[in-house]
């Protein structure tokens, strides 16, 4: 446990998992080490619900470059969104 | 080392054992066949939990004559398969010291238990399992040995210290009550290189017994073969200095 930064949200929404779609709960995202992703530490963020068990879980593990484009495209994207439904 | 005439087998299985404040766990459980009695060795399985990796190095100390148990630090947090239980762990600020400390003093009286034992036991570890066998080895009397390979957050800032790691190991090196080996990479970013620097200063100032080796050109997890950072030449030297160590210290004959 080499880092052992996370932090959680709660989120609402839908995820699909090895069983297909389920109900999300709460998005966890810690950097530290990967379980896959050939990096030594990355942003590993788990969308669970941990009512259904420990495999209800939608993992990404990217980079640090990788996740900050993320944020930049959700925050982009919600901007726009926001912008045509005030328009609409 | 083994010779090509020589008869060679090995037991491998899960087994149950008492852990912290007696919970029966799992563990995996490998040891040589034959009337022994063989040494043993503790292993402290790493963030990515209870996985592959730890098995097949349970079987490598097996294989080179050892019992050796790895017992599973995140039971109480369920079952599944090993990633999604780490996840788990990883979510809730991983596992208590406290609780890692007694499951791995549980596996070393159940390997000194075994009546093929020869009563000596290591303690090892890799990443977390690193920072837990120096813990265990310091907090959990009776092992007569430590091999702490990359582990991280032995020296922890005020700022990150947790419930769950409320005191930064460090601190508790006055304590350390058998030998210790480390093993590191100098372009790890967990411990770095002045962090090992700063634990080899406490470990000289209450004359601990150790001995640590700083390997150029290789960061964090230098024996993982299935990733990135495995550093083949320092890997193949980091198992024989282990091995050595050992050997050494738990009275095996070679």
């Amino acid at each position: 446990m080499c880092t052992m930064i996370v932090e959680k949200a709660k989120v609402s929404g839908s995820g699909k998992g090895r069983d297909g779609w389920f109900t999300l709960r709460q998005a966890n995202v810690s950097y530290d080490h990967p379980f896959h992703a050939p990096l030594d530490h990355a942003v590993n963020i788990d969308f669970v619900n941990p009512e259904l068990g420990l495999d209800a879980r939608v993992a990404v593990e990217l980079s640090a470059d990788a996740a900050r484009e993320l944020v930049r495209a959700i925050t982009t994207a919600l901007e726009r969104g926001d912008q045509q439904h005030v328009r609409s | 080392m083994y010779r090509t005439d020589m008869y060679e087998g090995m037991l491998s299985e899960t087994v149950t054992m008492p852990g912290h404040k007696g919970d029966v766990i799992n563990a995996y459980f490998a040891r040589p066949l034959g009337k022994g009695p063989f040494p043993g060795v503790v292993l402290a399985h790493h963030l990515p939990g209870w996985d592959e990796w730890y098995r097949e190095t349970t079987r490598r100390f097996a294989h080179h004559g050892y019992l050796a148990i790895s017992p599973n630090l995140y039971f109480r947090a369920g079952h599944g398969v090993p990633e999604d239980v780490a996840a788990k762990v990883r979510a809730d600020g991983g596992a208590s010291d406290d609780q890692v400390v007694g499951d791995l003093a549980g596996a070393m009286r159940y390997l000194r238990s075994l009546p093929y034992s020869t009563g000596k036991v290591a303690v090892f570890g890799t990443c977390s399992g690193g920072r837990h066998a120096f813990l265990a080895a310091c907090r959990a009397k009776g092992f007569d040995a430590a091999v702490d390979c990359w582990g991280g957050r032995v020296v922890m800032s005020s700022q990150e210290l947790t419930p769950q790691q409320p005191i930064a190991p460090i601190d508790y090196t006055k304590d350390l009550s058998c030998p210790l080996l480390g093993l590191f990479g100098e372009e790890d970013s967990s411990p770095t290189p002045e962090q090992v620097k700063k634990h080899e200063q406490e470990l000289k100032k209450h004359g601990k017994n150790y001995e640590f080796h700083m390997y150029p050109k290789a960061g964090h997890g230098i024996f993982y073969h299935d990733r990135p950072m495995y550093r083949q030449e320092q890997a193949m030297d980091g198992w024989k200095k282990l091995f050595t160590f050992l050997e050494k210290h738990l009275d095996k004959a070679s």
